[in-house]
């Protein structure tokens, strides 16, 4: 009896008429208790933190013997009179712009070389995609190594056309630059994957096509073939965009926000000052830029979606 | 192709040359670290290629940091997150699949929410409530955050929905309960989803670092990324050899898994970025 009441409901709208009010109990019930453990989770550590944070950073860090406050908006004030927090956002901002044309255009490159006939595609394509399942932690050391003043391979080959060594990571102007290769080399490959199953899933009579037609490769890839990659590039650009806020494992292991802030992220700069500092207020504040900017990302992508693409 | 897309033999033999020349500039970083970790420390910083190898960076590493415990903790952890992950996710996904139930559309919504906004971001309220729940240190602090995952969800969702209406029905003529159908009709249908959707997590999860260093302060809780972390961040004078080694001892199992089953992997993070 049980099982015939679920079942009928959940054989859509063909078996509608049929639906019970008890069946329909019963589908609601079974909807939700499925869902429960993972929306516990989810509330927990996704929902109530993103709300807290909002929340707390309205409060004064709680200390030793003076517990959390209602300040207003005092966090928020300390924040735009922090040099470092601009500084972080202008870093941010520097390190969007060198990673993301960059990485999708190198990521589209690769794809569509990947994608030919080309000899060794095999071997290509390991080695750009290898990089990607390296940890971020093990990157960075790999190139920490070549960074290094004087012995690193980098001034190893510059010495090799007289070039004085060069402190790369320690310079206020090279720095950033640093970590924005790495950060290259390092996503291409994996954003290169997304446009690889996309060029697969163009129907190769187009080419053909085209090729009748006379049309140069470049015309067909700037006419059909880019258009048509237009959902993944949006898809890759989000990514992009996210990781560029989400990921400072580099900067923890190769400048630790140095020299002189000049690496700073955002979210490395609520890591020190949640972490180092301790002022939680301070942190939650920091915390609400960085998801506005991410609720940003995901308003522009939803009215950037194109149309066709719905979910079923 | 037909000979009359290409107008020049020449502009192919370039392009040829330009794609091998990005891909060996793409795989030198990790040839030369790996040559260096086969190497005595004195080659580190002067290539030669008649250089002795040598295994002893490998040992010097291994003894100089409990690497074998982060191994296990790192096992443990990523076994602990798909584990979680792989039963919260079917049965999230099944009932966005196959459910109308009340305020379904508004929880997917909420779910969808993650995508953007990932625990990797809510540093410093989770460390708050992990302190609250008295977790602070452990495997599980490492693991809760990211085991309801909205990505698992959303693409498990997709697959069950492809699952033909006959075959359920069959399942609920024989007398299966909504577990049983789910366990009997579904999961077996969407194994490669499974697999790819599991080669994704581990290999996330067994790279993840900023969320355990925060929540993680002991040898005996410590994944390997942050062991690595700790052990080249030490200033026990920086021995080049020994940091790449350890680096590759860390990355071993993952990277020898992908060059094995290379196919697997490309087609399983291709798979996971349709949806």
């Amino acid at each position: 009896m049980r099982s015939k009441g679920w079942g009928v409901l959940i054989a859509g709208p063909r078996a509608g008429a049929r639906v019970t009010r008890s069946a329909r109990n019963m589908a609601h019930l079974y909807g939700w208790l499925l869902l429960l453990p993972a929306a516990a989770l989810l509330a927990l550590f996704t929902h109530y933190p993103a709300l807290g944070t909002i929340y707390h950073s309205f409060y004064s860090t709680p200390r030793a013997n003076r517990p959390s406050v209602y300040v207003g908006l005092d966090n928020y004030q300390s924040m735009v009179e922090d040099p470092v927090f601009w500084q972080a956002v202008t870093n941010n901002l520097i390190f969007c712009i060198g990673t993301i044309p960059a990485s999708i255009a190198l990521a589209l490159l690769m794809a569509v070389w990947v994608n030919g006939k080309i000899r060794g595609r095999g071997l290509l394509r390991t080695a750009f995609f290898t990089p990607t399942i390296l940890p971020m932690i093990a990157v960075a050391n790999i190139w920490m190594f070549f960074y290094t003043p004087d012995y690193g391979l980098i001034d190893q080959i510059r010495g090799l056309f007289g070039l004085p060594g060069f402190n790369w990571l320690g310079t206020r102007n090279t720095a950033l630059w640093c970590l924005i290769v790495v950060t290259v080399w390092k996503e291409a490959g994996f954003f290169m994957i997304f446009y690889l199953a996309a060029l697969q899933q163009i129907p190769p009579d187009l080419s053909e096509a085209a090729a009748i037609e006379g049309s140069s490769r470049w015309y067909f890839f700037r006419r059909v073939t880019f258009p048509l990659l237009m959902p993944t590039t949006l898809f890759v650009l989000v990514n992009a965009v996210i990781n560029s806020f989400r990921m400072v494992d580099h900067v923890v292991v190769m400048t630790r926000g140095g020299p002189d802030n000049a690496t700073s992220l955002l979210l490395f700069h609520i890591y020190e000052v949640g972490f180092k500092f301790w002022d939680v207020g301070y942190a939650a504040a920091l915390t609400v830029v960085l998801l506005a900017v991410l609720a940003l990302v995901a308003l522009g992508q939803f009215f950037a979606l194109d149309r066709r693409i719905h979910y079923r | 192709m037909s000979a009359l897309a290409r107008p020049s033999i020449i502009g192919d033999a370039l392009e040829t040359a330009g794609a091998w020349l990005l891909a060996l500039v793409w795989a030198l970083p990790i040839l030369y670290a790996f040559w260096t970790a086969f190497h005595p420390g004195e080659f580190a910083t002067r290539f030669s290629l008649l250089a002795p190898w040598t295994l002893e960076n490998f040992a010097n590493a291994w003894n100089a940091a409990p690497f074998a415990r982060y191994f296990l903790n790192t096992v443990v952890l990523v076994t602990m997150i798909l584990a979680g992950q792989l039963v919260l996710c079917t049965l999230a996904a099944y009932a966005f699949a196959r459910f109308t139930f009340v305020g379904h559309n508004v929880a997917f919504a909420l779910v969808l929410v993650q995508l953007m906004i990932m625990p990797d971001v809510l540093i410093v309220e989770n460390y708050r409530t992990m302190r609250l729940l008295g977790v602070l240190d452990t495997t599980l602090a490492m693991a809760l955050p990211y085991m309801a995952s909205a990505f698992g969800i959303f693409l498990l969702r997709q697959t069950f929905k492809t699952v033909p209406r006959e075959l359920d029905e069959a399942a609920r003529v024989e007398g299966c309960g909504p577990l049983q159908t789910l366990w009997k009709v579904y999961v077996p249908l969407a194994k490669p989803v499974y697999i790819a959707f599991g080669l994704v997590s581990v290999s996330y999860h067994w790279n993840n670092f900023l969320w355990p260093l925060i929540v993680t302060n002991s040898v005996s809780t410590r994944p390997l990324t942050v062991g690595l972390a700790v052990f080249s961040g030490s200033d026990q004078g920086i021995d080049w050899s020994i940091i790449t080694a350890a680096t590759f001892l860390s990355v071993a199992p993952l990277l020898v898994a992908f060059l094995l089953f290379q196919r697997q992997f490309v087609q399983s993070f291709m798979q996971a970025g349709i949806k």
